[in-house]
């Protein structure tokens, strides 16, 4: 058996890959956590998630601050999308409360299915450039740098965007998860806006949807200080050191490999689900 | 700083400023928490964890007014969860001071957007003790 020290250390450990693996494959920590976790340590799936959603705030919040400086960032379209993805995390993280811990795993793994085919595919969607009047009227469209100056942008299909974020946010509610995948798709694909201003605002957006749903976490008891602290500080260390050191290792295949990492820890927690290993 | 430097401030300067108040809140969060991480070792570091069934917290872990009470007894694991709470905090008081930032544009739509996300996180925050 394992005595504490033991236990944080292996958990900072393995919470530092998993930080270092998220910012790799731009997949976030928080997938590979709860997965790890559960699978790994046997950690009941409700610390796992508590843990992970602290997680997900501090490498969000983290890599937010950078991108903020850059310009990226549209301020506007994040707080119209939160009043979406902080109420559906709400809504998610009372809806956890009813699961079982096999549900709430398999709905996982078909989450983490989701996320390894959309790091490697590009999902298509029909192109709908109405120009969107709300968009206007909300201030949405804006610039960003680039080389050749600041770029205009225009935001289109609000409605489709803001029911996407919902899901998003009740995803993230449920699974402890920042739901990035979803809330890129929603913003770069349904909404066009641009790649780049989508992926920082969505990583501003992640921290606010997950304290959203770590207030009730809290309430529920479901946020342990052992499991969290070397949760936390872990991927935090993992996320710094890959966004510093390893930016240009995005290699082709090494985003295969973790599609099939990931797929590999799916099957185990949908597996584990339907055989109620997890009570 | 001067009231009338606060009052010219646009959507850039705001930004920045926030996204230093988020570094520090990071530091900040992180610190407690490791000094949380050595006490509570210290003193549960050779006992043994069980966490393959789900137990809950004790009641006074549950909510904000108990994990600032249980800071008096300076207990690590209080401390830890006091950490996790700044932490919390960070984009509650993210989304705080762009409700400042639309005010100061007069923006009145995105002051009421913002309200309602803050009012949505102050409820999951405070809303079931």
């Amino acid at each position: 058996m394992t005595d504490y020290l033991e236990f944080t250390f292996l958990i900072f450990a393995g919470a530092l890959s998993a930080g270092l693996l998220g910012s790799l494959s731009g997949l976030g920590g928080g997938v590979i956590i709860v997965p790890l976790l559960t699978l790994v340590f046997k950690v009941d799936i409700h610390y796992a998630i508590g843990a992970s959603l602290i997680a997900v705030i501090a490498t969000s919040t983290g890599a937010a601050s950078a991108f903020v400086k850059e310009g990226y960032s549209n301020i506007r379209i994040a707080m119209f999308l939160e009043m979406a993805t902080t109420l559906g995390a709400i809504v998610g993280a009372f809806v956890a409360k009813d699961l079982s811990p096999g549900t709430i795993a398999i709905i996982f793994g078909c989450m983490l299915i989701y996320s390894s085919f959309a790091s490697l595919t590009e999902p298509k969607f029909p192109a709908d450039f109405k120009v969107s009047k709300l968009a206007a009227r909300l201030k949405m469209n804006g610039n960003y740098p680039s080389p050749d100056g600041p770029r205009p942008y225009k935001v289109y299909n609000i409605f489709g965007g803001f029911s996407l974020m919902t899901v998003a946010g009740i995803l993230s509610g449920l699974l402890g998860i920042g739901s990035g995948a979803v809330k890129v798709l929603a913003m770069d694909k349904v909404m066009k806006i641009p790649f780049k201003v989508s992926t920082a605002t969505s990583n501003f957006m992640i921290g606010v949807t997950a304290a959203a749903s770590a207030g009730i976490y809290l309430h529920r008891g479901y946020i342990d200080p052992a499991i969290s602290m070397s949760v936390m500080l872990g991927a935090l260390a993992g996320s710094i050191i890959g966004a510093r050191y390893m930016v240009r290792v995005r290699v082709k295949s090494l985003r295969y490999i973790f599609a099939v990492v990931i797929f590999a820890l799916a099957a185990e927690m949908i597996y584990n689900g339907v055989t109620h290993k997890f009570g | 700083m001067s009231e009338k430097k606060w009052l010219k401030w646009g959507d850039p300067d705001m930004e920045l400023l926030i996204s230093r108040i988020m570094r520090y809140g990071i530091v900040l969060a992180s610190t407690i928490v490791i000094i949380g991480c050595v006490t509570f070792l210290i003193k549960y570091g050779s006992t043994q964890p069980q966490y393959s069934k789900f137990v809950g917290q004790p009641e006074q872990f549950t909510n904000v007014s108990g994990i600032i009470s249980s800071l008096n007894s300076m207990n690590g694991r209080g401390l830890i969860e006091f950490g996790l709470l700044v932490l919390i905090a960070i984009p509650v008081l993210r989304v705080a001071f762009s409700i400042v930032s639309f005010m100061v544009e007069k923006d009145r739509t995105y002051v009421l957007i913002t309200c309602i996300v803050f009012a949505l996180l102050l409820f999951s925050l405070f809303g079931q003790q």
